[in-house]
């Protein structure tokens, strides 16, 4: 027999929601459409709710959050402005595969497509870049949209999906009950990977006399990197990393060959060159990776492994598609690997590559330079810290720099390329992990903006290491306008422009400290790692125009890089 | 190559947007789609006429496949299919032409909708290479305007195997 519910909110109806959701937090900024919510808010107590300074720095927290976590970040916003706001923060999540929900307020149901105060079209706006988005009409199908937003969000392939929420919605009543399991007939995405397709791979791979792993955010995702390990090392296979991938396989391991792609390491790209076998892992072959299509890995059999069919076959043509969870065919092909590759030959090349064109950091003028501030912090760390960078010439830096030996402590904006996304990103990632330092560093430029967030760090003490890279440059537009833009250095110099960071973090309430000495790195380091009871700030004033090498010019193919300074220049 | 697809989605808000936004968002070529209601008051279907190379296709499908709201995708292309379009064709016409204009039209097996002192409307139906040849002919008179459904389409049904085949293949002839 049904007992008879008491008939409760939309209001009350959320927050259960949440609570059987377990939510630990919901970053988000109030208004007019969602005061219901806040009112309840107010008495909530088995969920946080984290005051941002800007809806895009609820967005990026709850990406960061949900990137170094693997779970569900959460999002609540107003209507129109609150939630157009949020746009960029959901693109991004959307090209990166992260899973959040955003909650949008919405003028009540009346009154939608009348130009309402504070409407805007939230649907539409956000349909192209939402894994999916519900309008919820009916306080009826409140609960059933929440449970199928998570549900949608966090598995497959994860992606953001937004929720609107009509202010009269939130207000009418109703009985609650909450879904144990959902159906939806067109979305079933546990996907095994294909048994006869796993076990042609595995014969591949045996047989294989330049095999390589190429491995993406995808073996991350599915929690997947012990079995990797597994794969790799059981048949000393080389590991090369995407941006996205760098973790899933320590740095610090010599069968890890770095990142590959556009500035991907010289021997990582020269093996994707020259391999006979190229096992893509929970990777997409993205254009910054492949370079010119057509010469890309041209002597490789070619095997990917993705949870989303519309990866395989995209930009690149594979011999062999298995479509699954990649943590269950990595397992898969561990077992099925009775016989070893005899790989000697291989690796002799390979080490070869790597003498011949190291990473080169000139030293020996005593200027404070990107490269060695990131290889401190990495020494400093041990590789374990979480890094949460911004976008530019510093972020490629890091990914050839830090070590990461740990998955989900890379968290940078890869696909979208977002500007501004490392210090509020860095705040979601503070409030999920707690027992590995974060450190957030942005450029000079990406630096300015949400540099608002850094009063939400402070409000809320959390530890987080702000490092500025300052070379008083856009850096990398700079780079190209060297490299492909006949010198014009248009709009791109910032050393006039720029504020005095350390006095700007100090007023926000952060421990500030600036350099530009190298022999300061250690000791300031040191010092910053030391407070643990509020964020840090220091600024790495460095040279003002080094560039990221080795580089595969855009369009070019990735066999051709190009390793140093066409005309060396005097550096400022 | 053109392609007919045809899609099973969820007869709900948006449905219809996310098919069309998929397909601007991802620069895939739109012929013609056309959407209404099926045995299910739940699902639409629709019915795509997109065109590019396999690959090109693939991506369509699995795209198509990906989104949410979308139950079921099936490429019609080179399967047995019936195809049909309805156009509504209005012409100019003089004294002298009006019996000529009757007679394309018998022979298409048209029929005239409407008429008045200067134009008539021939409506007719049949796959989409046929509304073409129609309208061919009739451009010499004078066309004043033209409205297409755009495709419909659906795989032919299989005959149930306890049937005598002979009457298969009799019945494939009478319905070409
Ligand atoms: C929101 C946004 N706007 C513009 C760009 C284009 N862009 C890419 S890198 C870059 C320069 C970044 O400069 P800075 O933050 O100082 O980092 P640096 O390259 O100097 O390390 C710009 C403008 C972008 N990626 N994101
Ligand atoms: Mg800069």
């Amino acid at each position: 027999m049904k007992e008879s519910r008491q008939k409760i909110t939309g209001a009350d109806i959320f927050f259960e929601c949440l609570r059987k959701e377990k939510v630990e937090y919901v970053f988000g900024y109030p208004g007019g459409a969602v005061l219901k919510l806040y009112e309840k808010l107010y008495d909530v107590d088995f969920l946080e709710h984290i005051l941002t300074r800007h809806e895009q720095g609820a967005i990026h927290a709850a990406e960061g959050y949900a990137k170094a976590t693997g779970r569900v970040g959460v999002v609540l916003v107003t209507s129109g402005p609150g939630a157009t706001n949020t746009v960029t923060g959901i693109a991004d999540a959307y090209m990166d595969s992260i899973p959040v929900v955003i909650f949008t307020g919405q003028v009540p149901t009346k009154l939608i497509g009348n130009d309402a105060f504070q409407e805007a079209d939230i649907m539409g706006i956000t349909r192209p870049i939402t894994k999916h988005n519900f309008l919820v009409r009916d306080v009826k199908e409140l609960a059933e949209t929440i449970r199928k937003a998570f549900f949608i969000a966090s598995t497959g392939r994860p992606g953001p999906v937004l929720v609107d929420l009509p202010k009269d919605v939130i207000n009418s009543v109703c009985e609650f009950e909450y879904p144990e399991k959902v159906e939806i007939r067109g979305y079933k995405p546990t996907f095994i990977g294909h048994q006869n397709q796993i076990k042609k791979a595995a014969e591949m791979l045996k047989k294989a006399k330049r095999p390589l792993l190429y491995v993406g955010g995808g073996v991350i995702m599915s929690a997947g990197t012990r079995e990797l390990a597994l794969l790799a090392k059981e048949n000393n296979l080389p590991v090369t990393m995407t941006l996205q991938g760098l973790g899933a396989f320590p740095g610090t391991d010599p069968l890890s060959l770095g990142m590959l792609g556009m500035h991907g390491t010289y021997w990582a790209n020269q093996a994707v060159n020259s391999c006979d076998l190229l096992i893509a892992l929970g990777a997409r072959f993205d254009d910054r990776v492949t370079g010119k299509v057509e010469s890309f890995s041209t002597k490789s059999y070619k095997v990917h492994v993705d949870v989303d069919p519309t990866a395989i076959d995209k930009n690149v043509i594979v011999d062999l598609p298995i479509v699954g969870d990649v943590k269950h065919v990595l397992a898969e092909l561990v077992s099925e690997m009775d016989i070893h590759p005899d790989l000697q030959d291989w690796w002799k090349q390979i080490n070869h590559w790597r003498q011949e064109c190291p990473f080169e950091i000139d030293a020996h003028d005593g200027k404070l330079r990107t490269q060695f501030v990131i290889e401190k912090i990495s020494e400093k760390t041990r590789g374990e810290a979480v890094i949460v960078s911004d976008v530019g010439q510093h972020q490629m830096w890091i990914a050839q720099h830090y070590q990461f030996v740990h998955p989900r402590s890379h968290l940078t904006s890869g696909g979208l390329g977002t500007m501004g996304f490392s210090v509020p990103a860095s705040i979601g990632a503070a409030f999920g992990v707690k027992d590995r330092p974060i450190i957030s560093i942005s450029g000079d430029g990406g630096f300015q903006m949400n540099i608002q967030e850094l009063i939400t760090a402070v409000a809320y003490k959390l530890p987080i290491k702000f490092f500025v890279i300052n070379n008083s440059f856009l850096g990398m537009v700079r780079q190209w306008q060297e490299l492909f833009h006949a010198e014009k250095y248009s709009f791109t110099d910032l050393s006039k422009s720029n504020p005095n960071f350390r006095k700007v973090a100090e007023a926000f309430g952060l421990a500030a400290f600036s350099t530009d000495n190298p022999k300061e790195v250690e000791p300031l380091l040191d010092e910053a790692f030391a407070i643990n009871d509020r964020p840090v700030f220091i600024e790495f004033k460095v040279v003002k125009e080094d560039m990221v090498f080795p580089m595969v010019p855009a369009g070019a193919s990735i066999g051709d890089m190009m390793t140093k300074r066409l005309n060396p220049k005097t550096m400022v | 190559m053109k392609h007919t697809i045809s899609v099973l989605v969820e007869n709900r808000f948006g449905a219809f947007n996310r098919v069309a936004t998929m397909f601007s968002g991802r620069g895939f070529n739109v012929h013609s789609i056309s959407i209404g209601e099926t045995e299910d008051q739940d699902i639409s279907r629709m019915t795509l006429v997109t065109s590019g190379d396999d690959q090109i296709i693939e991506q369509v499908v699995k795209q198509l496949n990906r989104l949410i709201d979308t139950i079921k995708v099936v490429d019609l292309t080179g399967q047995p299919r019936v195809e049909r379009e309805l156009a509504l064709i209005t012409v100019f016409y003089q004294k002298g032409t009006r019996p000529e204009l009757t007679n394309i039209c018998d022979i298409f097996r048209g029929k005239i909708v409407d008429i008045n002192n200067r134009t008539l409307t021939l409506e007719i139906t049949g796959p989409p290479d046929k509304i073409d040849a129609v309208i061919n002919v009739v451009t010499q008179y004078g066309i004043k305007e033209i409205a297409r459904s755009g495709t419909v389409a659906l795989k032919r049904g299989e005959q149930s195997k306890i049937q005598p085949k002979i009457f298969t293949t009799k019945e494939k002839d009478k319905v070409s």
